[in-house]
């Protein structure tokens, strides 16, 4: 019976974990066929931002609920303003131009926070489930997840600035016959792509130490939630996030976690030869 | 995708025999051992350059058919021994693999960026694995496959037949460059081929090569499969060279420096990819030796500008440049005697 229950939180955390990491990617990419490879680059720095502020004295909620997505997002402003917008409707070049990217904030991290591993103390204590010790941390990820998926559908279909962004999803042309300005649309949507990326950095900072090289192992896992998942957002991502999380962590009961997570990337493969444009190619195709 | 003139190309013998003599008269001032390297990287350059060029396939895990070469040599030079059988499993695996994988994506219709996905899949899952086969359990015949810590000390490369006569330094520097040299004279005749042709034609307009009759999915398989051999000599050079085979062969950099080097030196030539791998293979060795400037800063920095300035990289670029003045010449030529004959009529008038 613990071990069930451990299990389900264990799934419940992984899904949100697999979420909340492809967020920002997912609105890029979602919304203005952009894939970031630096992704992986701006959760790195949104940890570095929560960890510097925290060390300078500041709350550590504050630090990574708010310093965090700002931090990241006016990075990502200056990354749209200076490289990405030279590239759009060139998917190849974009992919690589931010793989640059990703390369050159790894150089710059590494030369102004050196190539040791930092890391902050979990904010909240553990706690017990029957016989089984249990990280406290990951109920607030499961939550903090939970309510982020929720606003974002919230903002997206029932505000105006959601229909807008919804409306340049599906036609950007007609979006600026009716005065608005899609440069400006994408200049935002990146920014606070970014400024998700940030935000997850920040909320995973204390859970894992982080080095300048860490972006790489979030950047395969967010990229193949998101590309599987197709092209709604929030529908496309929670439903390849659910499906990854739970093989993922059941494959890793019943094994260990490296089958586990060879296992999530094989049924990424056959999900994709099974549904060439995602899952919301195919089922969901009305969601956002 | 590309305009007139980059097409097939062509093979311009006397340019391959001053570079051929260059790269053989090489070991005679210079040490051998980073050309060598420089040479390995060339040709998995080479392999992705012909793919990713000319059919317009980019394999966003190119190290994966890298990997598999090295870990191929590796094991079986264990249990075999004698190197001649591991040299050709090394390039009959990853062609046998990427056949696999190529078939399951090509028949089903996956392209561009879930092209990307599934090769970078790949790639990944050898990786987590091959890092994971620590201890007794994992091995394959008398070959442990040692996780993180890889395959040393497996026989290296030997005088076919003769397995105490190993080949190594200056030597195995001359085997390299033969590799390179026939590779690029098979990628060059492949592309002088109806199937070569084939290929460019996919990547210009699939749909109309489709509809004229040829198999598409086939010949990208294809294709695939022949890089990934391509790719599979090198890694088995490099293990060779590097006298062990760790997961890092398979590791997200190294994919990803291997289509740096490509699309830095020009896509759609066989000579960029080449070139590209040899100079940024050199820059980074010498930031290696350095402290002051990250290596990865430097990489990251040129990648972005060179997308951003001359996103067809330097060799096409080059080509054109050329192209644009000798045509301005000939203008200036023109523009001249058409003056000359205006004063002449002028003349005539007065």
């Amino acid at each position: 019976m613990d071990y069930a229950a451990v299990v389900v939180l264990e799934i419940l955390y992984m899904i949100a974990f697999l979420a909340l990491i492809s967020a920002g990617l997912a609105v890029v990419f979602g919304m203005m066929r952009v894939i970031n490879l630096a992704h992986g680059e701006l959760v790195m720095l949104g940890g570095y931002a929560t960890i510097a502020s925290s060390k300078a004295g500041i709350n550590i909620y504050v630090a990574m609920l708010i310093i965090a997505p700002i931090a990241v997002g006016l990075i990502g402003l200056v990354v749209e303003r200076l490289i990405v917008r030279f590239l759009y409707g060139r998917m190849i070049d974009t992919m690589l131009a931010t793989w640059g990217l990703s390369l050159l904030l790894i150089g710059l991290v590494t030369l102004i926070f050196g190539n040791s591993a930092v890391s902050v103390p979990a904010p909240i204590p553990g706690y017990q489930v029957g016989r089984y010790q249990m990280g406290g941390y990951n109920l607030f990820i499961i939550a903090t997840s939970a309510i982020l998926m929720f606003s974002m559908w919230l903002v997206l279909r029932y505000t105006r600035v959601g229909l807008i962004a919804r409306g340049a999803m599906q036609g950007a042309d007609v979006v600026a016959a009716l005065g608005h300005n899609p440069k400006t649309i994408y200049m935002v949507t990146f920014t606070v792509g970014a400024a998700l990326s940030g935000l997850a950095g920040g909320i995973l900072a204390p859970l894992t130490g982080l080095l300048p090289s860490v972006g790489g192992s979030y950047i395969a896992k967010a990229f193949i939630t998101v590309i599987t998942g197709g092209a709604a957002v929030i529908a496309g991502t929670l439903s390849t996030a659910v499906v990854f999380g739970t093989v993922n962590q059941l494959v890793s009961f019943a094994s260990t976690p490296v089958i586990g997570e060879i296992a999530m990337l094989a049924l990424a493969m056959v999900l994709l030869r099974l549904m060439p444009q995602g899952v919301t190619g195919r089922f969901f195709r009305s969601s956002t | 995708m590309t305009g007139s003139g980059f097409g097939v190309g062509r093979l311009r013998w006397h340019w391959f025999a001053a570079f051929a003599a260059a790269l053989l008269l090489l070991p005679l001032v210079s040490e051998t051992n980073t050309p060598t390297l420089l040479a390995i990287w060339a040709l998995f350059a080479l392999s992705l350059g012909l793919m990713w060029g000319y059919a317009g396939l980019l394999s966003f895990g190119h190290a994966a058919y890298f990997g598999l070469g090295a870990y191929t040599y590796a094991i079986a030079s264990f249990n075999i021994g004698e190197s001649t059988a591991p040299l050709l499993l090394a390039l009959l695996v990853p062609a046998l693999v990427a056949a696999i994988i190529g078939a399951m994506m090509f028949y089903g219709r996956i392209s561009d960026v879930y092209l990307g996905v599934m090769t970078l899949v790949v790639t990944l899952i050898l990786n987590r694995f091959m890092n994971a086969t620590a201890g007794d359990a994992y091995r394959i015949g008398n070959a442990r496959l040692g996780g993180f810590n890889g395959i040393p000390a497996f026989p290296t490369l030997n005088v076919p037949g003769d397995p105490g006569e190993q080949i190594y330094g200056t030597p195995y520097y001359y085997v390299v460059v033969i590799c390179l040299l026939g590779a690029y004279l098979l990628a060059r005749w492949i592309l002088a081929s109806s199937f070569g042709r084939a290929l460019v034609g996919i990547r210009e307009n699939e749909l109309r090569m489709e509809l004229i009759g040829y198999d598409v999915p086939a010949l990208k398989t294809l294709i695939f499969s022949v890089s990934a051999a391509m790719a599979g000599l090198a890694g088995c050079l490099f293990a060779n060279w590097a006298e062990i085979v760790t997961p890092s062969v398979f590791s997200l950099g190294q994919s990803a420096e291997v289509i740096i080097w490509v699309i830095v030196g020009g896509l759609g030539t066989l000579i960029g990819p080449m070139l590209g791998a040899a100079v940024l293979g050199s820059l980074k060795i010498a930031l290696g030796s350095q402290t002051t400037v990250d290596n990865s800063l430097v990489l990251g920095a040129i990648l972005i500008l060179v997308v951003l300035l001359i996103p067809r990289g330097f060799a096409p670029a080059l080509v054109a440049w050329r192209r644009r003045f000798a045509s301005a010449q000939a203008h200036r030529r023109q523009a001249r005697g058409t003056r000359r004959r205006h004063v002449v009529i002028r003349d005539a008038d007065a």
